[in-house]
C-alpha cells in the first residue's frame, strides 16, 4: 500500500512538472471548464425565472447540487479521466504491453498515469459555488455533516471512475470503443438535476444499477437536509458504489484475459 | 469539376462507414440526456403555466427537433481531423492535387453527415415512436422545404466555423482548447439546453446578431411553425449573411495559413 502511495506521489510530481511547462494550455483548459459551468448556472437561472421549484428543490438547492456535481466530476477528471480515455487506444495499438510488464497492478498502472491540474482549479470553483448557495440558504453545516459530505463525494468519484473504466474496458471486445467514451458525458450530465424529477425505470436504472444520479444528490442532501440526515440515501450510495467498483474490477480482469496485444 | 467532388463524397462515405458502430453507440447514448431532458421539463411544466409559450408536449417536440438538426448539421470530428492533418503535415499530399481544400472538406463533411443520419435512423425512429404523442407534425406542407433549407444553412455555418477554427492549427500547435471554448458558446447559445425564447427579450435580440441561433434554434422554430412570415424572412436573411461571413473567413484563413505552412513532420 505504502509503495503504491509513493509511486502515486512521483507520478503526480511528474504531471505537475509537465503541466507547468504548458502554462497557456493550463489556463485555457481552466477557462473551458469555467465556461461550461457558467452555462449550467445560466440554465438554472433561466429555469428559475419561470418556476419556483424543480421537483421539490428550490433554486439555491439546485445551485448547490450543480456545484457539488462539479466537485465530483472535476475530482474524477483530475485524477482519472485522461488515463481512462486512453485505454482503447492502448489496447488497439498494443501499447498496453508496457503497462502489463510493470511490477504494479495493471488497473492501477493504466488509471494513474497523469493528472489534470486545471480540474483542481475547477474543483475549488465548484466548492465555492456550493458554499455560496449554502449561505444563500442560510445553512452553516457542522463538522460531522461536512465529513459525511466529503466521504460521499469520494464515493461519487468512485462511481464516476467505475462507469468510465467499465466503458473503456469494453475496448477489449470492440476495438473501436471511442464512441463509448462520449457516453461518459451523456451519462453523468443527468446527475446534475434533483433525483425527484426522475421516475420509473429510468430512475431505477440510474440510481441502483448505474448510480450516476446519486453522486451529487446524496452529498447535497446531507447538507441541505441537515436536520435529519438522509441515512437511507447514504446507505444506497455506499452499497451501489461498492457494487459498481467491484464489478469494474471483475470486468477489467475479464477484459484483460482477452487481450492479445497487437501484431508488431 | 462537380464529378471530382462527387468522387470525394463517395470516398467520404466509404471512409466513415468503418465508424458505423461508433455512430450507433453515440446516438444510443444521446438518448439518455434526451430522456433526462423530458423528465426535467415535465417537472418544470407541472409547476404551472410558468413558461411563456411552451407546454410539455411542445417542449418535448422542441428537443426532438434539436436532436434531428444536430444529427443532420453538426460537425462531429471534422475540425479535429483537419487540424491534425495540418499539425502532422498530412495536407502536403493534398496540396499537390488539383483540389480546392475547402470544397474537398465540405464534400467529406456532407458524406459524414449523410451516413451518420442514415446509420442512426433506427435510433431516431425509436425516439420519435416513443415520444410520438408529443409530436405535432407541421400543418403546412411548405414548412418542410423551409426547414431543410434552414438546416442546410445551419450545416454550412457550423462547418465553416469548425473549418476556420481548424485553420488556426497553421499558427498554434494545440487548437483543442479553442474548439472547446467555441463549443461551449454554441451549446448554450444555439438553443441546445433550453429554447432561446425563454431568455429575457433584450438578451434574445442581442443574440439574434450572433451566428448561434441560426445553427439550431432557427431551424427548430421553423419545424415547430412558431415563426410568422416577417421573422422567417429576417431569419433567412441573417442566416444567409452568416453563411457568407463564416464562409469568407474559412477561405481567407486557409489562404493566409497555407502560405505559412512548413510541412513539419510530413
Amino acid at each position: 500500500m505504502l509503495r503504491y502511495l509513493k509511486i502515486y506521489a512521483i507520478l503526480m510530481r511528474n504531471s505537475l512538472i509537465r503541466e507547468m511547462s504548458f502554462k497557456a494550455n493550463f489556463l485555457l483548459w481552466t477557462l473551458v471548464e469555467v465556461l461550461w459551468f457558467s452555462g449550467q448556472v445560466l440554465f438554472v437561472e433561466v429555469l428559475f425565472a419561470h418556476i419556483d421549484k424543480l421537483g421539490d428543490w428550490t433554486k439555491w438547492e439546485v445551485v448547490a447540487l450543480l456545484g457539488t456535481h462539479q466537485v465530483v466530476a472535476q475530482l474524477f477528471q483530475a485524477f482519472f479521466y485522461v488515463n481512462l480515455t486512453q485505454i482503447p487506444e492502448l489496447v488497439r495499438t498494443g501499447k498496453l504491453d508496457v503497462f502489463l510488464t510493470l511490477p504494479l497492478d495493471s488497473q492501477f498502472a493504466v488509471s494513474s498515469k497523469q493528472f489534470g491540474l486545471d480540474n483542481f482549479v475547477n474543483t475549488v470553483l465548484g466548492l465555492a459555488i456550493t458554499g455560496y448557495a449554502l449561505s444563500k440558504l442560510g445553512i452553516t453545516p457542522g463538522a460531522p455533516h461536512l465529513l459525511l459530505y466529503c466521504c460521499c463525494v469520494l464515493l461519487g468519484v468512485a462511481v464516476h471512475y467505475s462507469v468510465m473504466c467499465s466503458l473503456s474496458t469494453f475496448c477489449f471486445w470492440i476495438i473501436r470503443a471511442q464512441g463509448l467514451v462520449y457516453g461518459y458525458f451523456n451519462l453523468f450530465n443527468i446527475g446534475r438535476y434533483p433525483e425527484s424529477v426522475y421516475r420509473g425505470a429510468f430512475k431505477f436504472i440510474f440510481t441502483w444499477v448505474l448510480p450516476v444520479i446519486l453522486v451529487a444528490n446524496v452529498p447535497v442532501r446531507i447538507l441541505v437536509e441537515f436536520a435529519a440526515t438522509p441515512w437511507a440515501a447514504v446507505g444506497q450510495l455506499v452499497l451501489t458504489s461498492l457494487l459498481v467498483l467491484g464489478f469494474t474490477r471483475w470486468f477489467w480482469l475479464r477484459g484483460l484475459g482477452r487481450y492479445a496485444s497487437a501484431s508488431s | 469539376m462537380i464529378t471530382l467532388y462527387q468522387k470525394v463524397f463517395g470516398i467520404g462515405l466509404q471512409d466513415t462507414f468503418v465508424y458505423r458502430w461508433n455512430f450507433v453507440l453515440r446516438s444510443l447514448f444521446s438518448i439518455i440526456p434526451l430522456i433526462a431532458t423530458v423528465f426535467i421539463w415535465r417537472a418544470v411544466c407541472e409547476q404551472g403555466p410558468g413558461l411563456s409559450e411552451y407546454n410539455f408536449s411542445s417542449m418535448v417536440f422542441y428537443f426532438i427537433g434539436v436532436l434531428m438538426v444536430d444529427n443532420l448539421a453538426s460537425p462531429t470530428e471534422d475540425e479535429w481531423r483537419i487540424a491534425s492533418e495540418i499539425r502532422e503535415g498530412q495536407i502536403s499530399s493534398l496540396l499537390t492535387k488539383p483540389l480546392n481544400h475547402l470544397a474537398y472538406r465540405l464534400s467529406l463533411f456532407g458524406a459524414y453527415r449523410c451516413l451518420y443520419t442514415l446509420v442512426t435512423l433506427p435510433v431516431m425512429g425509436a425516439v420519435v415512436w416513443g415520444l410520438s404523442r408529443h409530436i405535432q407534425l407541421p400543418q403546412q406542407l411548405s414548412t418542410w422545404p423551409l426547414f431543410f433549407l434552414a438546416v442546410a444553412g445551419s450545416a454550412l455555418i457550423q462547418f465553416f466555423i469548425a473549418y476556420s477554427l481548424a485553420m488556426l492549427a497553421f499558427w498554434i500547435m494545440e487548437v483543442s482548447t479553442l474548439i472547446f471554448i467555441l463549443y461551449s458558446f454554441e451549446y448554450f447559445l444555439s438553443g441546445h439546453v433550453f429554447p432561446l425564447d425563454l431568455l429575457p427579450a433584450s438578451v434574445r435580440s442581442a443574440l439574434e446578431w450572433t451566428p448561434f441561433p441560426y445553427e439550431l434554434f432557427f431551424p427548430v422554430q421553423i419545424l415547430l411553425e412558431r415563426l410568422d412570415a416577417a421573422s422567417l424572412q429576417k431569419g433567412f436573411v441573417m442566416q444567409f449573411l452568416w453563411v457568407c461571413v463564416t464562409g469568407a473567413s474559412a477561405r481567407l484563413l486557409w489562404n493566409i495559413g497555407v502560405r505559412r505552412y512548413q510541412a513539419s513532420g510530413g
